[in-house]
């Protein structure tokens, strides 16, 4: 069985992000770029499959412009067998993602995808769902346990007020939760290694996906900033200002 | 045009958060003049449906009672919308797990770019959305026929529970998609409010150093009919379960009152709350992030601060 991972190119998650002067978006030039954390979970998790032996191939997937080459190298490095850049230089929204990542597994076969729950930087949590709408798969969202075996997934997903598990007819699409595993760090023989793992570049065109954006942003702005307020010298103080200053109590 | 929230619910009572979808969907009927419906899916969820009925404001709610929608898997109730959707301008659902989990689906079979978590609403077809954790706020402007939105709730005053008298219409859709099964679900049980529609809420960080201790905070949300919260450091170091995590990854939280107790204010955990009305923090380290944000902050052990607080809160409460 083949696993496929779709990894996304983002700022990196420690880089306090800045809004342009002119708000059309963020400032992304010179800022440290890394894998969306929750796609690291994903490649580890695929690994864990494929050294399990429930998987012999891991094939990852990034769809954008040709810096996204790195990050396709980042999960090689981790120990992903062979990368798929699909090169565009578009806007890339999570409609045209889930369809360009159809068009690229109808190709490759997998039986299990796996990509992160959101990205850190548009926070849309969409991409899974919406491949696996697109394939008729059944999906899995906020997991944070992955079982396979006799052609189905059980899968424990991260809800609110607890977890739920559900079973899943295999081929299917997976999101990954935070606690689903720890990613492993990519060691310099396997980042050397890396350098030699193949990575197909397509376009758009060759898959025959509009990518056309659907929203359009029509302005980003900083959110209003909270101000600190006072420190308060006691228990009795603190109580008394909620009671009488703040009534919230 | 006419908005259709999707009801979250458990198939005997609806849950909080279907009424601040409930206020996000009246004013965007406010803007472009339109009914509310609500759609109530679920297995034995006439009491739900019921009781959807009586909020305010809405017209009419659809049930769909089948076994197929029981457990609200998204293969099942992702075609039931999509066979209603011919009759919507918007789509709307709470930001939640479920809400989540079901309407990109439903977006994509629709062919539809969703509009992800918003917090506000321009006009009929432009939203505002945090991205970036919160650190950024982008307008958006839906080119789609039908909006798919879900909704932040804690951006959405609730909107009332009682007062509407809304008619109640079977409808049915393709039942079971035969790709997924719920197996179980295991739900933290508390008499505590939940997280994301308690008007207190008392958190704890890494600074509780373990699990027992959060005994201390629990005796003093008990005193503020609070619910208690975490931040990533403590559920990671398994002090607490991951449901109690407030965060970008966790609960996105509003509250009246907001106690963060030995929570150093890391990025991810201030997305989460920093809309809290009042923000308390408690810390021994005076240089914490926390403060920054805090209206009032209070240095000290917490072990020492937390008993205290506890024991003035029962006095005032004598």
């Amino acid at each position: 069985m083949k696993a496929l991972v779709a990894v996304k190119r983002v700022v990196d998650y420690n880089v306090k992000v800045r809004v342009k002067a002119d708000h059309t978006g963020v400032e992304t030039a010179n800022v440290k770029m890394s894998m969306n954390p929750f796609d690291e979970i994903a490649i580890e998790e695929a690994l864990r499959l494929r050294e399990a032996g429930t998987v012999e191939e891991v094939i990852v997937v990034s769809a954008g412009i040709q810096q996204c080459q790195e990050t396709i190298r980042t999960a090689l490095a981790m120990g992903a067998d062979r990368g798929v850049l699909v090169l565009t230089d578009a806007e890339l929204q999570p409609l045209a993602v889930a369809k360009l990542l159809k068009a690229v597994i109808q190709k490759e076969g997998p039986e299990i995808v796996i990509i992160g729950k959101q990205a850190i930087d548009d926070d849309c949590n969409q991409t899974g769902q919406m491949l696996a709408a697109l394939l008729g798969w059944p999906q899995a969202t906020f997991a944070s346990k992955l079982t396979i075996s006799d052609g189905s997934a059980e899968v424990t997903r991260e809800v609110d007020g607890g977890l739920e598990t559900v079973k899943l007819k295999m081929p299917a699409v997976v999101t990954t939760d935070l606690r689903l595993n720890e990613p492993r760090y990519a060691s310099l023989p396997n980042i050397m290694k890396a350098k030699k793992k193949p990575i197909d570049t397509v376009t758009p065109d060759d898959l025959g996906v509009d990518v056309a954006p659907r929203l359009v942003t029509l302005k980003v702005e900083e959110p209003v900033k909270r101000q600190g307020g006072v420190k308060v010298g006691s228990v009795e103080e603190l109580v008394s200002k909620l009671k009488t200053e703040a009534r919230v109590i | 045009m006419t908005v259709l929230v999707v009801a979250e619910h458990d198939n005997k009572a609806v849950k909080p958060a279907t009424l601040n979808a409930v206020a996000a969907a009246s004013e965007i009927s406010q803007a472009g003049g339109g009914d509310i419906h609500i759609l109530v899916a679920g297995q034995d969820c006439r009491t739900a449906a019921d009781a959807a009925a009586k909020i305010a404001g809405v017209a009419k709610v659809l049930i769909a009672d089948d076994a197929a929608y029981g457990h609200g898997l998204a293969e099942n109730v992702a075609p039931l919308l999509v066979s209603l959707a011919p009759h919507y301008s918007h789509l709307l659902a709470p930001a939640t797990t479920q809400g989540k989990n079901l309407m990109p689906r439903v977006a994509a079979l629709l062919d539809v770019m969703q509009v992800s978590d918003i917090s506000a609403i321009v006009s009929t077809d432009t939203f505002v959305r945090p991205i970036y954790a919160g650190n950024a706020l982008a307008t958006v402007q839906s080119k789609d026929a039908i909006k798919i939105i879900t909704v932040r709730g804690t951006a959405f005053p609730p909107g009332e529970a009682e007062g509407g008298s809304a008619a109640v219409e079977a409808v049915s859709g393709p039942g079971s998609a035969g790709l997924s099964e719920f197996v179980k679900a295991e739900l933290s049980k508390s008499e505590r409010p939940e997280l994301t529609s308690a008007r207190v809420i008392v958190s704890g960080g890494r600074g509780m150093q373990s699990g027992d201790n959060f005994h201390l905070l629990e005796a003093v949300a008990d005193k503020l009919g609070a619910a208690v919260g975490a931040s990533r450091a403590a559920v990671d170091a398994g002090f607490v379960p991951n449901d109690y995590q407030v965060g970008q990854t966790g609960k996105i939280v509003a509250p009246e009152l907001y106690i963060a107790v030995g929570i150093s204010g890391a990025i991810q955990h201030l997305a989460g709350m920093k809309d809290s009305k009042v923000i308390v923090a408690i810390n021994k380290d005076e240089e914490a992030p926390i403060f920054q944000i805090a209206d009032y902050g209070l240095v000290g052990d917490l072990f020492k601060i937390l008993p205290e607080l506890d024991a003035e809160l029962a006095k005032r409460q004598q």
